[in-house]
């Protein structure tokens, strides 16, 4: 019987692709590119500010809302925020990244990429959680700053509006801080495999022709390790664009994109202009990717 | 991503600087997760005092037997079991799919499952919101699977293509050769090949959905999963103590599956895991 069968469907592998195929497919197709349909749907209705109710009528009057001056002030702050959090990431990776490439041994590497990777696989929310602690009034780097004697430069720092607030665990910077170190991981990776791919002799050849060690990460180095920095810049700023945690947590009354969307369709029910919003952040992936494309990122991943 | 062939370092020492850098690096990454393990410790009940004022292991009985902490770490074991079982099933049969057969659009597979974790994590969060609300289902503890699923299906299929592409079409030949039919060659042959990418991308898919908050923030209704349990401890601290306690118990139950599935790649020498 079983046999019957197994011959039945080896004589029609097209059924048995259909077989493989369907269930998947189908499972993508409805639950996730259903949902970014009814997504992109949603953001050409509106809310109707008099009953509160969306009203599914095509409009662009909610893409209109966006460029209210409060609207795309969220963007150039959430965009500025992932340029900070971006080239941060990418001064602290390198060294270790280069060192990873260069330097380590075998076994080291491995350890030391477990290293890394691990952080990105033990939870987001406890390392989330994690800077509450250090941030925190009665917390690490208060306690630090008290040790040397440079409470005073933190209070003063805190007063600053741009940075500061009532503290650390409360201000931008403990945004920037906390973005840094959960996205840290995804740059130093993508660097380090570039890093891997610079032939040791043309380090050696620029030294031997008279370069600096400065000269020669400029003109050969950094060049040649470009497409991974761009590749790692893809995840540390699309994912600073749309993360609402943290800036929930650390963040004081401003808001970020994420922030702003998950309000939007919390607490005012405003669906339509939430998914509006979401565009935002994916109209700028896209055009990111492209350019990444362009500068060959996605050859060093 | 692990390197294969890298020109040796020959007795080469790093400047200082890199050194310093590298270790910088290292500490900036470790130092807060060694900091979650002393405050499960710290007798501070209403602060995040530091250095903690004293130590004490009383925390862990009455976390352990603390039940919305209880409820919301079994509701999420629950999610994590059926979303990696969904994910298995529906990842190795895209990966089949696709390793077996040439068929139209089968390039655009492996994208279309890699955007739920290559978009933030609020577009796909806010798409499957929209889409639920749309056709009126309630929200409930299987918008909360699926939604899951759909993400870690990508990790399931990383793992399971990457075995097929390293095994030899031969062992099937000559399974069918010695008369075995295909159901006989799927449990004897296929299986057992697979079985550790299996293996290691349930683990991955187990731990991702796990710790997932973001989507999970938009699928739930009121159900509480431990990540959101925990989220909601952050923004109004209720109980700090079994807070931090319940926070070192999740980098346990999520880091050492992770040890584990690292382990198995690495001697499966194919370390595809793709990220987060």
């Amino acid at each position: 019987m079983l046999n019957r069968i197994s011959t039945y469907f080896y004589l029609r592998p097209r059924l048995v692709l259909l077989l493989f195929l369907v269930p998947p497919l189908v499972w993508f197709l409805v639950v996730y590119i259903g949902a970014l349909i009814t997504l992109l749907i949603n953001s050409f209705f509106y809310l109707d500010g008099f009953t509160g109710q969306v009203v599914r009528e095509f409009t662009l009057q909610t893409y209109a809302k966006l460029l209210l001056p409060t609207n795309l002030q969220i963007f150039f702050r959430t965009a500025f925020m992932a340029v900070l959090v971006t080239i941060a990431c990418m001064i602290i990776a390198f060294p270790l990244s280069y060192y990873m490439a260069r330097f380590a041994a075998p076994r080291m590497k491995g350890l030391l990429y477990l290293a890394v990777t691990l952080p990105l696989w033990t939870s987001y929310v406890v390392r989330v959680y994690s800077w509450k602690l250090i941030l925190a009034q009665e917390g690490i780097i208060s306690w630090f700053a008290r040790l040397v004697h440079l409470d005073g430069v933190l209070q003063w720092y805190l007063s600053n509006d741009a940075v500061g607030g009532p503290s650390l665990s409360v201000s931008p910077t403990g945004i920037f801080l906390v973005f840094v170190y959960i996205w840290l991981p995804y740059m130093i990776i993508p660097i380090q495999t570039a890093l891997e791919r610079v032939p040791k002799s043309l380090i050696e050849a620029s030294g031997d022709l008279g370069a600096t060690p400065a000269q020669t990460f400029r003109t050969v180095l950094l060049p040649l390790a470009f497409p991974g920095v761009v590749a790692g810049s893809i995840f540390t700023f699309s994912l600073t664009l749309g993360d609402f945690i943290v800036p929930q947590l650390f963040g004081t009354s401003s808001f970020y994109i994420g922030k702003a969307v998950l309000t939007y369709q919390g607490t005012s029910g405003n669906i339509p202009l939430a998914a509006a919003f979401t565009m935002g952040p994916i109209v700028i992936m896209i055009a990111y990717l492209l350019i990444a494309r362009k500068l060959g990122a996605f050859d060093a991943l | 991503m692990r390197s294969k062939s890298t020109p040796q370092p020959n007795g080469e020492k790093a400047p200082w600087t890199i050194l310093l850098g590298a270790v910088g690096a290292l500490l900036f990454l470790h130092v807060p997760l060694f900091l979650i393990f002393l405050y499960s410790f710290t007798t501070d009940e209403s602060a995040y005092t530091f250095p903690p004022p004293a130590l004490t292991l009383k925390w862990f009985p009455q976390a352990i037997r603390n039940t919305a902490m209880q409820e919301a770490l079994f509701l999420t074991l629950r999610v994590a079991v059926l979303a990696t079982m969904a994910a298995l099933i529906l990842g190795t049969l895209a990966a089949a799919a696709v390793y077996r057969f040439n068929f139209f659009g089968k390039e655009a597979i492996s994208f279309m499952l890699i955007l739920p974790l290559a978009l933030p994590g609020i577009v796909t969060g806010i798409a499957m919101r929209s889409a639920i609300s749309l056709i009126h289902i309630p929200f409930s503890f299987w918008t909360i699977v699926i939604g899951h699923a759909t993400f870690c299906v990508v990790v399931v299929y990383n793992n399971v293509i990457a075995r097929f592409r390293r095994s030899s079409n031969s062992m099937l030949e000559a399974s069918m050769d010695l008369g075995a039919n295909s159901f006989q060659t799927f449990w004897y042959v296929v299986l057992p090949n697979i079985g550790s990418a299996l293996l290691a991308g349930g683990i991955l898919a187990f731990s991702l959905s796990f710790d997932e908050v973001i989507v999970t923030t938009f699928t739930a209704g009121n159900q509480q999963t431990l990540p959101i349990w925990i989220f909601s401890q952050m923004l109004k601290p209720r109980n700090r103590p079994i807070t931090n306690v319940t926070a070192l118990l999740v980098v346990l139950i999520t880091a050492i599956p992770i040890i584990i599935a690292q382990r198995i790649t690495a001697q499966s020498s194919d370390t595809e895991g793709g990220s987060k």
